[in-house]
């Protein structure tokens, strides 16, 4: 079935080189593999359509014209308000309203966001739609009504067909992502970004549900305590028993 | 002295020999003159002439003798990739490779969004407006967010803010802490000999305000975009281009896709050229463009060479009995010797928490090359005047940029066909006040106007098809940028004789403040920074204190806090013109200085696995743009070009 349409998620996370006091957000980097494997599809002639989508804050604009600037053909932000909490059940929530509405064939997510590493919404989605899911995809295939999917796993590669409409989710050795260059910034602007709110899918205009997750504490790890030489085996056994590791 | 002549002609003889064919001809002038001197020298009344000419073969000539042995067979590793330095048209990889570009035209291209960039395009977009006129401004940083590579102390004179945008408290300036307190103080080891601040010198910073420069750089770049500018962080110019006729046409973004060693990937793509009737180069000191502007249309002609310092940055959040919002201090003296331009800065902010902005500036004309301006920020925080201040305290950013240090003497000239310089680019920082960002601002507001009525004039007749703004440099002159300059001209250069930093404060407790800069004389600068570097051997190595984790911390934890990132499968950008010169030259006479002014860990002397001998070893990841290696390095050989766009540092706030 060539003119696939292709529903990639992206979310917009502080980006991975920076320690503390984050600003500097970016695309969150498994959404680009996944952005780039939907644009791949398309310039093979296998889709016909690439849609970004982003579920948070009226700023997450920036990253969907960046998704725009990759090779997306329109964008959607999922608006939710100042401050509302959008976990995995949320987005996939949002991306579950938006794929009834928008009917894709297929949904690409990248695996985990780098922010939370949850590892969660494309296996949530999946569910939601009752959707065939491949996730930790190193290799997409189309074919015809189907899609092979072959899957990072702990043993190996495993290798799955699974019927349209389904949802992957994206592992690091997808693709190498295209980079989003000047001239493409500029066409972006002309692409099309529609904001829905987010209200229409969680819960329709009531204050949406209380977020399930709830961040008790936050903390750096504990610095490093100085280590301690021993000058042999015997002595090491001897403190292991002392410190009740043995 | 003929005897002694014959006695020293062998090693002249020999040094000539060697050196010349053996070192690939990089002989030290020196021994050239001193062989033919010492030839020519018969009489007794030249003694001391021949002794001074031995020893200049001693000290110059016999280490390149040891060069010449060590080097002549070995092999030099390829550092450079860099198609800078390496062109892609001579490279078989690069076969078949399109080098297409795409171009887009616009009115003005700017190039670099500081406070000058951004005021600019403010300006011109202000004066757009005004006349009901349309007209297209395009700005390129390398940052991939604005602000994100802005580095400054810093106090901000309202002044040029104030002419730009009279409603700024309305429009959310983020100007919140007036200084309140400003003090000054010379210290020793263990002490700090407090110096009244007398209104009327330079230093008084009544009616200014501490601020986060990255914070306000962010906030102008909202004001440009909602005025229409086109801005774009994350794009790096990497390239001027030019007319037929010699004008600037405009600039190419950096190429993207290339390996770190030359090769093109699959992503590779080239850059896009904007093309402009005028471009404005605001890339900041020490501009890699600009570097090439200046040779180009010879702009440094008739003005000194620049001088700079390297300027070292930290925020902490500090306990709260101890934060005294509004409070400006400064002080002089240790670390630093007399002869050794610098000082530090603390400044407490008022935004909410108790937070400090903290540095160190060390003149880079610095003299001994075991120098290392990071450690001797490091140990300053350890002096008792300042180490409570910053004890319970927590370090939260840190960061480093060279700043210029020349003033008055050095700057070039500004406008060329095509294009023109504003802001600290070309310098135009009131070195004893260290402030650089009123007058930057103020110069691109005022490059804007000219460009602008050369926009608008219909009967307009250029010489060339980039239009050449003279009235830029005109207006700047008349204004009182150019007076403020002028005034403080000599303080910074009376810094140069024996008494050294305190012959500076001398000079400014004299002449600034009585005569306030009209005294009919003009002080030089010693010459380029650097080629003040002595050699190791004459020099003593400096002891520096190991960090202790609370309040002073080793080099790579630093750099992490600056979130310095580049795509690290891309050639360094941190380019040498001849890839042997570091270790034939820069180690061996200067014992590798950039392993120690370098505020990134970016150069290190790795000993070689066949034992004997180092390499040079770039981690051109680790670098946060500051340029001091493209300045200070002895050799020049160091030519810094810029990145991926979107690498360096994620400074917050800086």
């Amino acid at each position: 079935m060539a003119g696939l349409r292709v529903l990639v998620g992206v979310k917009r996370v502080i980006d991975y080189a920076v320690k503390t006091q984050g600003v500097k957000h970016s695309l969150n980097p498994f959404c680009e593999i996944a952005l780039e494997e939907g644009v791949r599809l398309r310039e093979r002639g296998a889709a016909a359509e690439v849609v970004a989508v982003s579920v948070g804050t009226r700023v997450c604009q920036e990253t969907l014209r960046t998704a725009l600037a990759l090779g997306a053909d329109r964008g959607v932000l999922v608006e939710v308000g100042e401050g509302a909490a959008v976990g995995p059940r949320e987005a996939a929530a949002a991306l579950a309203g938006l794929a009834g509405r928008l009917r894709p064939h297929l949904v690409l997510l990248g695996k985990q966001a780098i922010d939370d590493d949850c590892n969660q919404t494309g296996q949530l989605l999946a569910a939601m739609l009752d959707w065939p899911q491949g996730t930790f995809a190193s290799r997409v295939e189309p074919e015809g009504e189907w899609v092979r999917v072959q899957r990072e796993v702990d043993g190996g590669l495993e290798t799955l067909r699974l019927r349209l409409p389904a949802v992957l989710t994206a592992d690091l050795r997808l693709n190498e992502p295209r980079y989003a260059t000047l001239p493409n910034i500029m066409k972006a602007k002309k692409k099309p970004l529609e904001v829905v709110a987010a209200s229409e899918f969680l819960g329709g205009g009531s204050p949406p549900a209380p977020p399930r997750l709830r961040v008790l504490k936050l903390e750096e790890p504990p610095p490093r305590g100085g280590g301690q030489r021993v000058d042999d085996v015997p002595a090491l056994l001897e403190r292991l028993r002392a410190s009740g590791c043995i | 002295m003929g005897r002694g002549g014959t006695g020293a002609l062998p090693p002249a003889a020999d040094c000539a020999g060697a050196a010349g064919p053996r070192a690939g001809g990089r002989a030290p002038r020196g021994s050239w003159a001193a062989a033919m001197l010492l030839s020519r020298c018969p009489s007794s009344s030249r003694a001391r002439q021949c002794f001074h000419a031995l020893k200049l073969i001693k000290r110059e000539c016999l280490p390149s003798l040891h060069i010449a042995r060590c080097v002549s067979t070995a092999s030099v590793p390829r550092i450079t990739t860099h198609y800078t330095i390496h062109p892609r048209d001579k490279d078989k990889r690069w076969e078949g490779v399109n080098m297409e570009r795409f171009a887009e035209e616009a009115d003005v291209v700017i190039v670099g969004a500081g406070p000058a960039g951004l005021s600019a395009a403010i300006r011109l977009k202000q004066l757009a407006a005004e006349h009901s006129k349309e007209i297209r401004v395009c700005l390129v940083e390398k940052a991939s967010q604005i602000g994100a590579h802005t580095l400054s102390g810093a106090c901000l004179e309202p002044r040029s803010l104030q002419e730009l945008f009279p409603d700024w408290k309305e429009r959310g300036a983020p100007l919140n802490t007036p200084v309140t307190e400003d003090k000054f103080g010379i210290l020793t080891k263990k002490y700090r000999i407090p110096v009244p601040i007398l209104p009327g010198l330079p230093m008084v910073n009544h009616g200014n305000y501490i601020v986060r420069l990255g914070h306000f750089v962010s906030w102008l770049g909202e004001q440009a975009e909602a005025l229409g500018v086109e801005v774009y962080p994350g794009y790096a110019a990497a390239e001027v281009l030019f007319h037929e006729d010699g004008s600037v046409k405009g600039i190419a973004t950096n190429d993207v896709g290339i390996q770190k060693d030359g090769a093109p990937k699959a992503t590779f793509e080239r850059g896009l050229e904007l093309h402009a009737k005028v471009t404005v180069f605001a890339e900041g000191c020490h501009g890699h463009l600009a570097k090439q502007l200046y040779k180009k249309y010879n702009l440094r002609e008739k003005c000194q060479p620049q001088s700079y310092g390297i300027g070292l940055k930290e925020l902490w959040t500090i306990d709260e009995k101890k934060w005294k919002p509004g409070r400006v201090e400064h002080t002089v003296g240790w670390p630093l010797d007399r002869h050794t331009y610098g000082g530090s800065f603390l400044y407490h902010l008022n935004e909410g928490e108790p937070l400090v902005a903290l540095g160190f500036v060390v003149g880079l004309d610095y003299q001994n090359p075991y120098l290392n301006p990071f450690r001797e920020f490091q140990r300053w925080k350890h002096h008792p005047s300042v180490q409570p201040t910053l004890e319970g305290g927590t370090r939260i950013a840190y960061g480093a940029r060279a700043l210029n240090e020349g003033g008055f003497q050095s700057i070039p000239k500004l406008t060329f066909p095509g294009g023109l310089l504003i802001g600290c680019s070309p310098g135009l920082m009131n070195v004893p006040k260290i402030k650089g960002t009123h007058t930057a601002m103020k110069s691109g507001m005022l490059a804007s106007e000219a460009i602008f009525s050369q926009l608008i004039n219909e009967n307009l007749q250029s010489k060339t098809i980039g239009l050449d703004v003279q009235e830029y440099e005109e207006n700047l002159k008349k204004s009182w940028v150019w007076k403020e300059l002028y005034a403080v001209r000599n303080i910074r250069p009376s810094c140069h004789s024996i008494l050294g930093v305190y012959g500076g404060m001398i000079y400014t407790g004299i002449f600034y403040w009585i005569l306030r800069g009209m005294e009919p004389w003009t002080l030089k600068h010693p010459g380029p920074d650097f080629a003040q570097l002595k050699p190791a051997k004459d020099c003593t190595p400096i002891e520096y204190p190991k960090p202790d984790g609370k309040i002073s911390f080793d080099l790579l934890s630093s750099v992490a806090l600056s979130g310095t990132n580049h795509e690290h499968d891309q050639p360094a950008h941190l380019t040498l013109k001849d890839d042997s010169i570091p270790v034939n030259r820069n180690l061996a006479v200067f014992d590798g200085p950039e392993q120690r002014f370098c505020p990134a860990g970016v150069y290190e002397y790795i000993p070689l696995e066949t034992g004997e001998g180092s390499r040079l070893q770039i981690n051109a990841q680790n670098c946060v743009h500051c340029k001091t290696c493209d300045i200070k390095d002895p050799s020049q050989n160091i030519n810094w070009v810029v990145p991926e766009g979107g690498g360096g540092p994620a400074y917050n706030g800086m």
